[in-house]
């Protein structure tokens, strides 16, 4: 399988770096080996001190664990993220065009491009949101889209998501670190900002309270607390916002409204960033032993009394079932063609399809439908034979819970490795904003496989990250 | 017929409660089986919260109650002029597609006792099928109070022989799942006439989807189903679900409930 | 700001305060017990967890107070909530709740004395002296509340972490002299001798207070003076008179930026009065222990009224 290095053309005497990395080149070459070992060191340093770390989900052991920061950055050139930002963008409002539908007429549905089952007998679809239409129309305010790339033109979406994607403090932080380490670097490329995020994600916030609120909308960002791996980021995103950072005890339905508990009494709450699932919402509603939630909140939500981000129910659109149907979406509600592609998916659900995956699996990646984090997948080339026959019996035993792909021969990027600088698989996942309007900010997070070879980039799979570039013009 | 309803539901607590907050289900259904003369309901010492209709054509009511308070009434009053429509759910405005309650909850799952149910009823026609279905669940659940509880599931139900009107609910839901037909819980109140056939003034009973006729309810406790004794007021996947009042205290202790319900025929 | 953040903030302080505390007390212990026993060396530490309230569920868990096992009980042991370590754990993680409430002076403060402290629990327990544990605790508490004063913001937030600071510290300076008079020294023949004398310098020195005292004083080390100082001494930073001036002063804070008083404005200004408008012969008088119990009960309510009004977010 030949793969795509993002900086080197071909090999050897023939080696060529490609443009948008033509500056790193020097700065990879003038970089002796004790200078980086100093600069890793004091890149987790700081890690560490802002107290970004990372917990994985049941394994237990550090709570404290840093995620691998790799300082050789990810560069993209303008024009090759404009197709991206395009293609990004396209998808979301495909997305939020669907979500409405399908809590509405079901127009897609009754077209007959895509199966009734898959949507109405989901986990996700949501009942108790049918027939509401959410402020500006808009279900996923926060699409995080996960991208890989297999050759200079070559993007797939490797899936949507649409509740509340993670990691964008990663990308955050990985700039404030690069910039406070290697000021030069960035005086010498010309690098787009992505300090802008939190003022476009209050403001995209801001663009759905509900009509009954007048004047400034309080926002809020909820939270199922600080066990939770990703406190860090909630606790961020409010300070760059400069709004609370509430748990559900720190909410309470009154009336038409929601309500904080403050120092000063009451103060009504307009828009919630949550991040917590729907089930965990409103115990009224939803799981009735849920000491998460905010009893009544739903009322108060489907009556136009506070906006929930994203809306309950966004979930269905990024089912691993559903995102097959993407594409389809896109020429449905937009009447354009696709400019991302999917990857080829195969639904162990369907028969024809479980017997190609059943034949090829030790070439596929098997994902579980549900699943999220690279728990539960398999990666056909990369396992044993024992591996591969333990999964085959996993998919005979429940197939519609399974989807498979290609192995696609990822794009790689130098990363500093023990022995100098190696290329390592990465994939990318930028954030697009939805509300008044549809906002990107230029660049996203980007996850390597620090294993050699390795095509898994979770971060609960030993995945770290990298400062992802765009290039200005 | 018309029919007047008095329903009071008691909460009491052995400590104050620091707040309520509730979520209703209480408005009889507009459909063209029956019209509301009058009707209310009251929170004692309770805000009127949000309200609004839910996809399902329900509407929901929210109330919240500022503590502290150490007892609750809820009181339903009011009269429904109520027609036979034997069953059908005809001139309902709701949005919520039918394929939707395909999808199990664990109430209302079919285990193989339930599938092996379900195999037993049969007609030339979805609604013959039906009415088989109900008769089959009604032949195979005995009406007997004080077995079940409220978190019973069809399944058990089955495996006791008995239960109330809803296991009888939940296990129609799950038959006709296994025969490919949506169904769902509908909760009410039910009229019982002198003759003593009927058995519970606040009822639950199920309604499934057929071809050609929409939602019907069926009513496998009094083998029937729902005509001009029957209130209609919300539907959901299962009992919890389709609660018509459900509610979280705040702080307080334990929580002792008491409910009356008395339906009776107006004079005309 | 939210209820719970204040709550968070209000609790940072009252258990760095508590920590400082239990380490002024374990080092009072140690010297005590290097004197000629009174009444038998274990009986002063077990006066020692008597007096810090902790003595049932000590016995509980060790039986008999030995000077080891109430070190370990007092300082490492994570099923005693007021142990240094429950302290320093349970105010890190108030802090990183509020993490952004907080300057990164401040939280780098809790986070060091918790991460030195997992060092500590992890070091071999022959290697580590009380002195020195006593003198890190002390060190670690002066720290964070150094960041607090030099770095916070002047808001409602910083407020309610002094208001924390001054409630925790009357109330630990009226128990640690609880110890001395009433449970140290009970009988009356003692008042006087050099055991007593000793054992009131013993608190001073625990209170950081001994060279202090000797330069307001000067002269004997008598009761009324340590009441005096530990009292009603305004200069005095552990007395009675100086917490309540700071509830008194912080919560008036909080009701002008709010604009709206609570009862707890009030029950701070009666709590001050109380201490302003007595004098050590009254106090003598009425019973130091039934004074001071009268003042840890009277602290206790006030922070039940700073609860309802503003950390438990039910006020409507």
């Amino acid at each position: 399988m030949t793969q795509f290095n993002e900086m080197y053309l071909g090999q050897g005497q023939s080696q060529s770096v490609r443009s948008p990395y033509a500056r790193l080149q020097d700065w990879v070459a003038a970089m002796p080996q004790e200078l980086r070992s100093l600069k890793q060191a004091e890149a987790e340093a700081l890690f560490r001190r802002i107290g970004i770390t990372f917990a994985v989900y049941g394994e237990g052991g550090d709570p404290d664990r840093l995620i691998p920061f790799d300082m050789f950055p990810r560069v993209f050139a303008a024009a090759e993220w404009a197709k991206l930002e395009k293609g990004i963008k396209q998808r979301a409002r495909a997305l939020n065009a669907f979500l409405v539908d399908v809590y509405g007429r079901g127009e897609i549905i009754r077209a007959g491009r895509i199966p009734a089952r898959l949507v109405y007998q989901n986990e996700a679809y949501e009942k108790a949101v049918a027939g509401f239409v959410p402020p500006k129309g808009v279900y996923s305010h926060i699409v995080g889209v996960d991208i890989v790339r297999t050759g200079p033109d070559e993007f797939f979406v490797l899936e949507d998501n649409c509740r509340t994607p993670s990691g964008v403090s990663y990308m955050l932080e990985s700039r404030e670190i690069m910039m406070r380490m290697f000021p030069d670097l960035f005086r010498n490329n010309r690098i787009e900002p992505v300090d802008g995020y939190s003022e476009k994600l209050r403001r995209t916030l801001a663009s759905v309270a509900p009509k009954k609120c007048k004047g400034e909308p309080t926002v809020v960002i909820l939270t199922p607390g600080h066990f939770n791996s990703a406190y860090y980021e909630h606790s961020l995103l409010a300070d760059l916002m400069g709004v609370e950072l509430v748990e559900g005890q720190d909410l309470f339905v009154d009336g038409e409204y929601c309500w904080m508990r403050t120092t000063e009494g009451p103060r009504r709450v307009d828009v919630i960033y949550r991040r917590i699932d729907d089930a965990y919402l409103d115990p009224l509603c939803f799981r009735p032993d849920s000491m998460l939630g905010i009893p009544g909140l739903m009322d108060v939500y489907r009556s136009g009394g506070v906006s929930i981000c994203s809306a309950p129910g966004a979930g269905v659109a990024d089912d691993k079932a559903v995102y097959t149907y993407v594409p389809e979406m896109v020429r449905f509600y937009l009447g354009e063609e696709p400019i991302l592609k999917n990857v080829p998916t195969w639904q162990c659900g369907k028969s024809d399809d479980l017997k190609y995956v059943l034949d090829q699996l030790p070439e596929l990646v098997v994902k579980e439908v549900h699943g999220s984090g690279g728990y539960g997948m398999l990666v056909g080339p990369k396992c044993s034979r024992e591996e591969v026959e333990r999964f085959r019996a996993k998919i005979v035993e429940n197939p519609g819970n399974y989807i498979a792909q290609p192995t696609l021969a990822l794009s790689s990027v130098p990363t500093f490795v023990e022995e100098g600088v190696a290329p390592r698989h990465v994939d990318l996942r930028p954030y697009c904003l939805v509300g008044e309007r549809i906002e990107l900010v230029p660049g996203g997070l980007t996850r390597v496989a620090l294993k050699e070879g390795s095509l898994v980039v979770n971060s609960s799979q030993g995945g770290g990250v990298k400062d992802t570039w765009v290039l200005a013009e | 017929m018309r029919l007047t309803v008095d329903h009071v539901t008691r909460y009491v607590y052995d400590r104050p409660v620091r707040s309520l907050v509730q979520s209703h289900r209480l408005q009889p259904s507009v459909f063209a089986g029956q019209k509301v003369v009058d009707w209310s309901v009251t929170v004692s010492g309770g805000q009127k919260g949000a309200a609004h209709k839910d996809g399902a054509g329900d509407l929901v009511q929210g109330w919240t109650v500022a503590g502290p308070v150490s007892e609750i009434v809820v009181a339903v009053r009011g009269t429904v002029e109520t027609v036979d429509l034997t069953g059908v759910l005809r001139g309902f405005k709701e949005i919520v597609a039918p394929d939707c309650y395909l999808r199990g909850t664990t109430p209302t799952r079919a285990d193989a006792n339930l599938a092996a149910l379900a195999a037993t009823a049969d007609g030339a026609t979805p609604l013959d099928l039906a009415h088989s279905l109900s008769a089959v669940v009604a032949d195979a659940i005995t009406y007997k109070p004080g077995v079940t509880h409220a978190h019973t599931t069809a399944a058990e139900a089955l495996a006791l022989g008995v239960g109330v009107c809803q296991d009888h609910a939940h296990a129609m839901i799950a038959v006709a799942r296994v025969r490919g037909i949506a169904g769902r819980y509908v909760s009410g109140y039910l009229f019982s006439d002198s003759d003593g056939q009927a058995h519970e003034a606040a009822h639950a009973w199920a309604e499934l989807h057929l071809p050609g006729l929409g939602w019907v309810g069926f009513d496998p406790a009094n083998r029937t189903c729902p005509d001009d004794r029957y209130i209609r007021l919300g539907s959901g996947f299962d009992a919890q679900d389709a609660a018509p009042i459900r509610g979280i205290a705040r702080g307080g202790g334990k929580e002792e409930m008491d409910v009356t319900v008395a339906i009776l025929q107006a004079a005309q | 700001m939210l209820s719970r953040t204040a709550d968070n903030l209000y609790w940072i302080a009252r258990y760095m305060e508590r920590a400082d505390t239990i380490a002024r007390l374990l080092e009072v212990g140690s010297r005590i017990s290097l004197l000629p026993s009174a009444h038998g060396y274990r009986s002063e530490w077990d006066s020692l967890l008597q007096a810090s309230g902790l003595a049932d569920a000590f016995a509980k868990k060790y039986g008999d107070p030995v000077q080891r096992n109430i070190e370990s009980f007092l300082f490492f042991d994570h099923d005693n909530p007021s142990s240094v370590a429950s302290c320093f754990k349970a105010a890190r993680e108030n802090g990183r709740i509020v993490r952004t409430a907080l300057t990164s002076q401040v939280w780098d403060a809790l986070n060091t004395a918790f991460q030195e402290l997992k060092a500590l629990e992890r070091a071999e327990r022959s290697t580590l002296e009380l002195g020195r544990l006593t003198d890190w605790v002390m060190r670690h508490a002066a720290m964070v509340r150094g960041a607090i004063d030099a770095t916070l913001l002047r808001n409602d937030g910083f407020n309610f972490l002094n208001v924390g600071y001054y409630l925790e510290r009357g109330d630990n300076t009226a128990r640690l002299m609880d110890v001395k008079y009433y449970v140290l020294l009970p009988r009356v023949d003692f008042v006087g001798s050099g055991l007593d004398n000793y054992q009131w310098t013993t608190l001073l020195r625990a209170m950081g207070a001994q060279r202090a005292f000797h330069s307001a004083y000067g002269g004997a080390v008598t009761a009324a003076k340590i009441a005096d100082f530990l009292i009603l001494n305004t200069q005095s930073p552990r007395s009675l008179a100086t917490c309540s001036a700071g509830l008194v002063n912080h919560l008036t804070r909080v009701a002008k930026a709010y604009g709206r008083e609570t009862v707890a404005q009030e029950q701070a200004r009666a709590l001050l009065a109380e201490v302003e408008g007595t004098t050590v012969d009254a106090i003598f008088e009425e019973g130091l222990h039934e004074y001071l119990t009268r003042y840890i009960r009277d602290a206790a309510d006030l922070a039940l009224a700073i609860n309802d009004a503003y950390l438990s977010g039910e006020m409507r």
